[in-house]
This record gives C-alpha cells, sequence and structure tokens, in this order.
C-alpha cells in the first residue's frame, strides 16, 4: 500500500553512481561500478530481488563458447537484416561467458547427469535473489520500493541524480551523483506478460526528458503465448502443442518462425485452444522441477493440459523482448545526454539483435553485459567529474505543464485502457500497415494532449509517471514504425512489404510535446547481401 | 491475483510486503499483512515463493478476481507448492526437488525432434 509523498519527509544522499531499476540488468550494472571502487546506490520501484521480468522467469544465455561463437555471430547476422554489429556481439558473448561463473557463491549451478556444470540456464527467481545479495556484498546501497520520479540535471547540463519517492516508508528522496545508469526495464503496456507490470517506460521517459535519444523503438512488436487468462508466459512446453478452434477443428499452427503469425491470425478469428497431450510422460514429472512455476494455473484451476484442452492468448511484449530503447553508443552505453547510461532492455538492443528480437537468451545476455559496461562507464566518469554542489534542476514534464489554469483531473486507468487499445491489439501491431498506423498515432496524441492538459490526483504520483511514460513510448514505437517505410525484421507491414535500401538504417526518435524522429544511415554498406525478409 | 492470507499460518514476519514488486500488500495493524490494492497484483506468485509460512495463496486469474472458498485451497495440498517445487527453505536438500531447469535445451530439442 502507498505512503504519502511529501517533499517535506527528504532521504537526501549522495553517490558516485546512481542505478535506477534492479533487475537483471540493474544488479549486474551496480556490481560493475562497485568493481572499480564506486560509491553505488541502487533504487528500485519494487523489490530488487523480484522485480522485472527476469525475476518471475527462467532466462538462459546466449552462452557460447569461443570456439562456436564465429557461427553463432553469422547466424544472428542474418535474422539482424543489417542493424547489428559483430564487434558488438562478440564482446557480449564474451562478456557472458566470462561472468556467469564468477557468480557461484551466489547461484548454485547444478550439474547434469554427466556432472557437467550448467551454467548457460538459470532460474530467475534464485538469480535475483543471488544477484541482491552480490549487490550488498558489494557495499551497495539498496533502495527498495523507491521509485525515480525524475532525473537532475546540474548548471553544466550533466545529469547529476534523481529524485523520486518512498512509497512504503513515506516522503520522498534526493540523490546526487556524478553519473545515473538507468535500467528501469523495457514497456509492455501493462499485458499480462509474467512480471511485466513494473516494466511501464519510466527510464525512458526520464531519459528523454533530459533530451536523450531513442532507437530500434519500430522493433517492438513480439508477442509470446500463454493460457488464456493468465500471466503463465513460459511457452517451453508450447512447443508441443496441437492447436484447435471452437469446434475442435485442428489448426495450421505449428512450431518455427511463423508460429506467432499463426496463432495470431487464428485468434483475430476466434478464440484458440490448445492441447499438450504430446508432451512425453516423463518429461511431464520432471517439469515442476524444471519450470516450477510453469504448472500453477492448470493445477489450480484444475486443468489437465494433457488431456483437456485449454484457450490460450498472445501476451504484448513491447520493447521487453522487443529490441528498440535508449540509444546507447561506445564502449560504455552511454545514451545522447552526458552523465546518463542505459543498459537491459532500457536500452536499444539492435548491436546485438538488429531488426529481430534476439529472443531470451540474447536479452539476459544483454543485460549482464550492457549492464556491465554501463556500470564500468559510469564509475570512471563519476571518478573524472568534479561532484556539483550547487543547484541541481528537475527535468520532469510535470514540471512545466501547457497551462496553469485550473487543470482536468485525469483517471490513470482510462488512459491507460485508449494506450493498450492501440498497442496491444494483434492486428493493429503484429500486421501493421501505414494507413492503421497513422490512425494509431492519431488516438495516441489524443492522449498525449489530454495528459499535458490534465492534472493526475497526488495520491499515486508513481502511477501518474507511469501513465505518462507509457503514452510517450507508444508514440515513439508508433512513429518509428509509421517512419520505416519498409518490411524489415520483425517490422512487418502489408502495405509496404520486403526490404527498401533507403531504410538500411537506424531510425532515431525522442521529444515529448513535439516528438521527431530521425533516419541515421548505416557507416559502412554491407559486404554480403542481405538475405530475404521472412514474409509474414 | 492474491487472493488469500491465512492469518493463522501467518507469523507476521511482513516478508511478502517487502518483495511483492508491485506493492500490492501492507502491515496490518493486527501484525497480518492486507491485500491492499488488489488490481495492481501482477499474478507473478512472488510473494508464495517468500513465505516460509506458505500462507498465502494467489489465483492464476491475473484478469479479475475470484471468489474462493479459504478451507477447500487449504485442503488442496495447493498452499506452498511453488515454494517446494523450488527447492527453498526446507526442502533445499530434497532430491525431489532439484533444480532441473538445465534440462530445458533438451526438452525443446526433444519437441523439435518428435515434429
Amino acid at each position: 500500500m502507498n505512503a504519502s509523498y511529501s517533499r517535506t519527509l527528504r532521504l537526501d544522499l549522495r553517490a558516485d553512481v546512481l542505478i535506477i531499476g534492479g533487475g537483471l540488468a540493474g544488479t549486474w550494472a551496480a556490481v560493475a561500478a562497485a568493481r572499480e571502487g564506486s560509491r553505488v546506490i541502487l533504487v528500485d520501484k519494487g523489490y530488487c530481488g523480484t522485480s522485472g521480468v527476469t525475476a518471475t522467469a527462467g532466462p538462459g544465455h546466449w552462452w557460447v563458447a569461443p570456439e562456436g561463437r564465429e557461427a553463432a555471430i553469422d547466424k544472428r547476422l542474418g535474422t539482424a537484416y543489417g542493424l547489428a554489429d559483430r564487434a558488438s556481439m562478440a564482446r557480449a558473448l564474451d562478456t557472458t561467458w566470462r561472468s556467469l561463473p564468477g557468480i557461484s557463491d551466489y547461484y548454485s549451478f547444478p550439474r547434469d547427469e554427466q556432472g557437467v556444470v550448467q551454467y548457460r540456464g538459470l532460474r530467475g527467481p534464485e538469480y535475483l535473489r543471488g544477484m541482491r545479495r552480490l549487490v550488498l556484498d558489494s557495499g551497495v546501497t539498496i533502495l527498495d520500493h523507491c521509485p525515480a520520479l525524475e532525473l537532475l540535471r546540474d548548471d553544466q547540463g550533466a545529469i547529476s541524480g534523481a529524485r523520486g519517492w518512498r512509497r512504503q516508508a513515506g516522503g520522498d528522496w534526493q540523490i546526487r551523483a556524478g553519473a545515473v545508469v538507468i535500467a528501469s526495464g523495457g514497456c509492455a503496456f501493462l499485458s499480462h506478460l509474467l512480471g511485466s507490470h513494473s516494466n511501464t517506460g519510466d527510464g525512458y521517459l526520464m531519459a528523454a526528458e533530459a533530451g536523450a535519444e531513442l532507437s530500434g523503438m519500430e522493433f517492438s512488436n513480439y508477442y509470446g503465448i500463454a493460457a488464456a487468462g493468465t500471466s503463465m508466459s513460459r511457452s517451453m512446453v508450447y512447443t508441443f502443442g496441437d492447436y484447435f478452434d471452437a469446434a475442435d477443428r485442428p489448426l495450421p499452427i505449428s512450431q518455427g518462425p511463423g508460429f506467432t503469425d499463426d496463432l495470431a491470425r487464428a485468434l483475430l478469428q476466434g478464440p484458440v485452444y490448445c492441447r499438450l497431450n504430446r508432451v512425453p510422460q516423463d518429461i511431464r514429472a520432471r517439469l515442476p522441477s524444471v519450470q516450477p512455476n510453469l504448472m500453477l494455473p492448470f493445477d489450480r484451476h484444475g486443468i489437465d493440459p494433457y488431456r483437456q484442452r485449454f484457450a490460450v492468448t498472445l501476451h504484448a511484449e513491447g520493447t521487453i523482448r522487443g529490441v528498440g530503447g535508449l540509444r546507447v553508443m561506445g564502449d560504455a552505453c552511454q545514451t545522447s545526454v552526458p552523465g546518463l547510461f542505459a543498459a537491459g532492455d532500457a536500452a536499444s538492443r539492435e548491436a546485438i539483435a538488429g531488426a529481430t528480437s534476439g529472443g531470451g537468451a540474447q536479452n539476459s545476455a544483454w543485460a549482464l553485459s550492457s549492464g556491465q559496461w554501463a556500470g564500468t562507464g559510469a564509475a570512471r566518469l563519476a571518478r573524472q567529474r568534479a561532484q556539483s554542489q550547487g543547484r541541481l534542476y528537475g527535468l520532469s514534464l510535470a514540471n512545466k505543464p501547457y497551462s496553469t489554469n485550473p487543470r482536468p483531473r485525469l483517471d490513470s486507468a482510462a488512459l491507460i485502457r485508449q494506450i493498450q487499445a492501440e498497442v496491444h491489439p494483434l492486428d493493429k501491431n503484429l500486421f501493421r500497415n501505414g494507413a492503421q498506423l497513422e490512425r494509431s498515432l492519431q488516438a495516441l496524441d489524443s492522449v498525449w494532449d489530454a495528459v499535458r492538459h490534465g492534472t493526475f490526483s497526488d495520491d499515486n504520483p508513481l502511477r501518474a509517471r507511469e501513465t505518462v511514460a507509457m503514452a510517450a513510448t507508444a508514440r515513439w514505437c508508433y512513429r518509428a514504425a509509421e517512419q520505416r517505410r519498409e518490411s524489415r525484421g520483425m517490422h512487418q507491414r502489408s502495405d509496404l512489404p520486403g526490404h527498401d535500401p533507403h531504410f538500411e538504417a537506424h531510425l532515431r526518435v525522442g521529444g515529448l510535446d513535439q516528438p521527431w524522429s530521425r533516419r541515421d544511415p548505416l557507416p559502412q554498406p554491407s559486404l554480403k547481401p542481405l538475405p530475404e525478409s521472412v514474409p509474414s | 491475483m492474491i487472493e488469500l492470507i491465512y492469518s493463522d499460518l501467518c507469523n507476521g514476519c511482513n516478508q511478502c510486503v517487502t518483495v511483492c514488486p508491485t506493492n500490492v500488500l501492507s502491515a496490518g495493524t493486527d501484525g497480518v499483512p492486507v491485500i491492499g490494492e488488489q488490481s495492481a497484483c501482477q499474478t507473478c506468485f512472488m510473494c508464495e515463493l517468500y513465505c516460509a509460512q506458505d500462507a498465502l495463496y494467489v489465483d492464476p486469474d491475473c484478469e479479475q478476481p475470484r471468489q474462493l472458498n479459504p478451507r477447500l485451497i487449504r485442503n488442496s495440498g495447493l498452499l506452498g507448492q511453488y515454494r517446494r517445487d523450488s527447492g527453498w527453505d526446507e526442502w533445499a536438500n530434497d532430491p525431489r526437488h532439484a533444480n532441473e531447469h538445465w534440462r530445458m535445451d533438451g526438452i525443446f530439442a526433444l519437441a523439435r525432434a518428435g515434429k
């Protein structure tokens, strides 16, 4: 339950590095910054250890032995469609390979039947519980239930901390820091994707208020299967699924690259049911110790998924399993704003995934790697920088309302439903066309106008910020999708199938009241011809 | 969504209040946590996992609250299922609940081969 937000009960702290977000990327960032000798504070809007999409899942990592890396990279370059680079992929693979064995004191890596230690896949709850302990043992201060509400900059224009709310303790907090890492996750617009309800794009909003650019936001239309009405978006078992319509007629939905599109088309026609009778008996018995949460919905609703059919759905994954996020540059995941770094799903993953979601394994490797790169970079910058002692300026848009006249009181829940009505439906976001994107952008512009002309109630300042963040994020996603007038990777437009050489480029977006976009052509033409786009 | 807190099982540690990532629960005046903003629950089951007393129950319906019979749920053996299957706390050294997450790769391969 929420405690009051008041600027009179301030917790005032100083750090070299402030990390915003305590999921996979944030915890790795904190560990890396502390390793550099920095004083580090990590704030999480929820609880570092359970917040975010890793803690509730079972992340595999992009885990490839040195001898296999060239082939692994070549394979991924094939689906990146020109927008990833070999060097970043090699660096992420190397960082992941070197990092995981180092946390053996904090995560009990199991051995397989041959006695070989299994590093690649970890259980989410135990992984993040272990990372929390590692972060604390590294000397980092963790502030749970302390959502950041705005970034602060100094007289020189560099980011110098943040301010937020102590939603359980009451009052607000301000942390003055030499550098800030945004590790607040992606945004799935409160779909029921497991663990995603803390990932509402807050970091994108805060960074954009500071002038940061985003990139790859058009690649934000990944969907994942779950039993209808549940959050259990763990997909492994569905590889054995058979699918049926309401009349129990088999549907032509099979595993492989076309799975999501086939399922989505069927769902647009009516309910789709699944049966898991092809799961072998020995695996059924083992599933609770492989994925302990997988069977909870079935067991608790009295469904035998191996015999009975059950309805399935697709949950939008937005920029979580999608690619887009804050544009990061150089070896340290620096954003386009001085003093501000980004990591994990908060950062664009184009460097290793390009135009196609890399899936969970690449995501985890990216969070682990970019987290450490950003944490190290932030620590080194903070060391060079004389910490500003002067006045700090809050950057929240809420400080700059459209008008100071009495403003209408806003209903967050209604605004969120309006945003979801544009970004969740399969026929608007997965299957894209220019006319629909224009209509959605108009609807989202209206939401934005309402947000800027109205005022939110004061009892939950976080929900107000989340609503604004989702409105802004939706507009960036669709603006980029509208501007990329071709089909590439996961961004497929029925009005513009196939690649256009003009879009051998990254699309940058940004701005809040005046959103903008820019096409940055790739530095060099690709040496190899690009593979044909996969038809949707 | 989170539906039930069994006050006679709860030891008042308030760990669930701390670990809930969406701040659904709060410390009650009698020591037993209370469900505050139920609609903010994301049905992630983390509170159950961290409750060593198995005093909480999350219904898998993530869209709307359900009317449940607390006695029936209690007798169903479902309380503590997630924590036990995860091999936490007193289940840590029980070989029946060892971490076999690494088998995922093999299971995927088997599914593909079965096509």
